[in-house]
């Protein structure tokens, strides 16, 4: 590249340029996106169309509209409802009590001056390193001799106790952008610790708390193994169980019936993705860029 | 209230007060890192050395659960080897791919905000349950996967049928999630100031020796986190392989994870799967340490 180079070739060059990235992005981006959408695709095609096609849609002639209407009566005694709602009953208190306890942990670690914080604070980051592989066992024979097997009540207790040290973390993280001023000027004023945290923190932190909640929500949908282990009656049977038992469906079955039922399995994190997206990309971004 | 005497006494007064309050806003946290995270980390040592029934209590055996798992398994090492090619194979299949897109996404084009957002998408369903009902079809011997081969004149493969093949769907899976960790990296790049380019562009520095020379080291640090939450994660997978490999053909899939899970449920042997638990954590701690000691000769701290 010499300096004589003329601009107009220049320009080309950076056009180029933009081309083959976009389309490096987009081809990329539609093998991503494929698998989803051949999915819902085939939620409306009859057995013969699925096999051995990678086409999205059926022939317009053959789209079968009642795979839907079937999925949803998921079982011979439930709808994908009742599912749903067993899924929700370990999922609302798991979200609200992970975003409760974690916010006044961090609170508490990260805004007093006390002998032990640093200890503390190692703590929080060296659990945050552990895999829950660990506890599994021992948190299992825990919760059978608290009597605690199969209920929801086992699948949330533990994150009332802020165990979630990556959540603590971020929070921690968050925190730490927010003025101390605040806290003592509120101090003074007559606010007491909660009263300081719920006015004056919580309203700026109102960022993290979402995503906080959303990423706990996502996980939970996605827990397979939690509800395997601890909700082994079928009253208590959750989506992730439901949809479980479809994976070696047999044969005779209509195919699009059963990737309809996944399809409604997978709706509400796909919308919740799409309506909240900005909290989760935002927070994503953020988790390794700060040290 | 108008002498500042007043307002300091107050102030040390709330001081103290806050000390206090400090422990005891951390109480249910302290209870649970103790009771969740200590006390079974304990506990877990201790079942290793024990054959212990869920429906029974602990019986001292000393070191039979490691000297079985040794000598005697036939699953645990197909299951050791199984657990390493995935962790070893994906992580690296993972990091090369976030940081490729995050390097084309690094530029200034118009609807970036849009790609991230769907390149995150599968990072959000790829645990899903349903995902793996999607992946069996996927790779089914006349599903999509194979009628594209077919037109590359790949021959069908069967993919769940042969060891050589079946760590892949779940290797493929994995990759496909790449988007979160695509994000951090993308990131880092943004961070990268510009000035550096700039100074490179007049020494004539090639773009490919920019890369080199500028990018990489600049985000090292970056690549270090990385790598070790996507090593953590393969270590740790469960979902895919209990369900779309079922950990076959011939343990090829057998993760460890997968592994204690059978044993201690529905096996109901917990002392030998706390054992192997602590054999997957001595894989995890392993490389875990090779990736921190080394890291002292490739991550550069720049500020």
């Amino acid at each position: 590249m010499t300096l004589q180079e003329p601009k107009q070739s220049r320009f080309k060059k950076s056009h180029i340029n933009a081309i083959i990235r976009y389309i490096i992005l987009i081809f990329i981006g539609f093998i991503l996106i494929y698998p989803i959408l051949w999915m819902f695709g085939a939620s409306f095609k009859e057995n013969a169309d699925i096999f051995g096609s990678v086409a999205l849609l059926p022939p317009f002639e053959r789209i079968v509209w009642d795979h839907f209407p079937a999925a949803w009566q998921l079982s011979t005694h439930n709808t994908i409802a009742f599912y749903y709602m067993n899924t929700l009953r370990f999922l609302v208190p798991r979200v609200l009590f992970t975003i409760l306890s974690c916010t006044i942990t961090a609170y508490g670690i990260s805004r007093f001056n006390f002998p032990g914080k640093k200890i503390f604070f190692t703590v929080v980051i060296v659990t945050l390193l552990m895999p829950e592989v660990a506890f599994r066992i021992p948190v299992y024979v825990l919760m059978r001799d608290l009597g605690l097997l199969n209920t929801f009540t086992s699948l949330w207790i533990q994150d009332a106790f802020a165990v979630n040290s990556f959540f603590v973390f971020m929070i921690i993280q968050f925190m730490r952008t927010i003025p101390r001023e605040l806290d003592e000027a509120a101090a003074i004023d007559g606010c007491n610790a909660l009263q300081t945290l719920w006015y004056i923190l919580v309203p700026v932190l109102r960022p993290i708390i979402i995503s906080v909640g959303l990423f706990t929500f996502m996980w939970g949908m996605n827990d397979y193994l939690g509800p395997l282990i601890y909700l082994t009656g079928a009253e208590n049977r959750p989506l992730s169980l439901a949809l479980a038992a479809m994976v070696d469906f047999d044969v005779l079955v209509p195919f699009g019936r059963v990737f309809a039922a996944a399809s409604l399995g997978l709706l509400p994190t796909i919308g919740i993705f799409f309506a909240c997206s900005r909290f989760f990309v935002e927070s994503v971004t953020n988790s390794g860029g700060k040290e | 209230m108008s002498a500042p005497a007043d307002n300091a006494a107050k102030k040390a007064n709330v001081r103290k007060k806050i000390k206090l309050t400090a422990y005891f806003l951390l109480i249910p946290w302290f209870l649970g890192i103790t009771v969740f995270r200590l006390y079974p980390m304990v506990m877990n040592l201790y079942y290793s050395f024990t054959d212990f029934h869920p429906l029974g209590e602990p019986i001292w055996i000393g070191i039979e659960n490691y000297r079985h798992m040794f000598t005697i398994d036939p699953v645990f090492w197909p299951s050791v080897r199984a657990t390493l090619f995935y962790v070893l194979i994906g992580t690296p299949l993972v990091m090369a791919a976030a940081f490729f897109i995050a390097f084309v996404l690094n530029f200034k084009l118009k609807g970036v905000n849009l790609f991230r957002t769907v390149y995150y998408i599968p990072s959000i369903l790829g645990g899903n349950v349903a995902v793996s009902i999607l992946w069996v079809r996927m790779f089914h011997p006349i599903g999509p996967v194979n009628t594209v081969l077919n037109t590359f004149g790949i021959e069908h493969i069967n993919w769940f049928g042969q060891p050589t093949f079946a760590p892949f769907t779940l290797i493929i899976l994995s990759a496909w999630q790449f988007g979160s960790v695509m994000l951090i990296f993308l990131a880092a790049l943004q961070n990268v100031s510009p000035t550096l380019y700039e100074a490179a562009d007049i020494d004539g520095a090639r773009k490919w020796r920019q890369l080199f020379a500028i990018t990489l080291p600049i985000i090292t640090p970056v690549m270090l986190f990385n790598s070790i939450n996507v090593l953590l994660r393969h270590f740790q997978e469960f979902n895919a392989a209990a369900l779309i490999t079922g950990g076959g053909p011939l343990n090829s899939t057998r993760f460890l994870n997968l592994y204690i899970y059978e044993m201690a449920f529905p096996q109901l042997r917990l002392g030998y799967a706390s054992a192997l638990t602590w054999i997957l954590l001595a894989g995890i701690g392993v490389l875990t340490a090779i990736l921190f000691t080394t890291s002292r000769r490739w991550v550069h701290y720049s500020d």
